[in-house]
């Protein structure tokens, strides 16, 4: 295991930061509205009948 | 020899041309890409950031290219995923094509957005600046500033019909910048930015092989997120598309 970023320690932690926010942001409002959708659609559906 | 009258039913892609189709088998295949996604990057991520030695030259920054090169890939593969959906639009109006480019949209945004932030971030130390006017990068800054724009036109056009057709046209004038982000390198040499890392087409590579195979775990992975994220979006598009055809019948009964 190889934990030691040495002088770049900032830099390395800055970079794997940023780009975690955003995948995880992506994938989180991706998912909310996948979820609304489907609950949206069924009650849609439900109530048409 | 084929039974005379009898009707030989072949499997065809345009069979998920259907959104319920289209619903029923993505709905059907996320989890499973979901999980390989998540396994992949997640693995890939904390195998080279922890398990893999820092460079003699770039020293521990070279962890960033597990970011870095995957975003970029994806990036790029996210609009050239665009422009056959928009081609399939134009061509044949497919909606659910049109739905699909609309939804890889954000996530190519996202992708490349990551290419650029981490890009940035490692220049800085090793070139002594956060941003140059190289080839590569500027078609990059060019290609995200197409995903904004791409965005912004399905988001102002009430239309669907007439947003897909623009977006589309958009969308093929992108590609230019989307192929010249991955050939920029190739195309002019005095750019600042080093050549491709695992150049395919070659079947070379430059990165050492105790740095490969976690980065080959984080390209497969990334792939596979974005794939799994297209289904999601593409099917949330159909059922907001769904949806607003019941409360329009429902607000005309």
């Amino acid at each position: 295991m190889n934990l030691d970023l040495g002088k770049y320690t900032a830099e390395v932690l800055l970079a794997y930061a940023g780009s975690l926010v955003l995948l995880v942001g992506i994938v989180w409002i991706s998912v909310a509205q996948y979820r609304r959708a489907a609950r949206d659609l069924s009650r849609a559906e439900k109530d048409a009948k | 020899m084929p039974e005379i009258g009898v009707r030989h039913e072949t499997m065809s892609i345009w069979e998920y041309a259907n959104p319920r189709k289209f619903t029923a088998t993505a709905t059907r295949l996320l989890p499973w890409v979901a999980w390989a996604a998540a396994i992949l990057t997640i693995g890939g991520l904390i195998w080279g950031f922890a398990f893999t030695p820092n460079a003699d030259r770039f020293e521990s920054t070279v962890k960033i290219i597990y970011v870095h090169v995957p975003s970029a890939l994806m990036a790029i593969n996210a609009w050239l995923m665009m422009l056959a959906g928009s081609l399939i639009w134009l061509v044949r109006r497919h909606h659910v094509s049109a739905l699909a480019a609309r939804a890889a949209a954000p996530v190519g945004m996202v992708m490349t957005l990551i290419a650029l932030w981490t890009g940035a971030v490692w220049g800085q130390p090793m070139w002594g600046t956060w941003w140059a006017w190289d080839p590569r990068l500027t078609s990059f800054l060019i290609l995200f500033l197409f995903y904004l724009g791409y965005m912004a036109l399905w988001a102002a056009i009430e239309d669907p019909d007439t947003a897909a057709d623009l977006t589309s046209v958009l969308c093929l004038v992108g590609s230019v910048f989307a192929l010249l982000s991955r050939y920029a390198v190739n195309f002019w040499n005095q750019g600042l930015h080093q050549g491709t890392s695992v150049p395919v087409a070659t079947g070379g590579r430059s990165v050492a092989d105790v740095y490969f195979l976690p980065l080959v775990a984080c390209m497969v992975g990334f792939g596979l997120l974005f794939v799994a994220l297209v289904l999601a979006r593409t099917v949330t598009l159909i059922r907001t598309r769904r949806l607003a055809v019941i409360e329009m019948k429902a607000v005309r009964a």
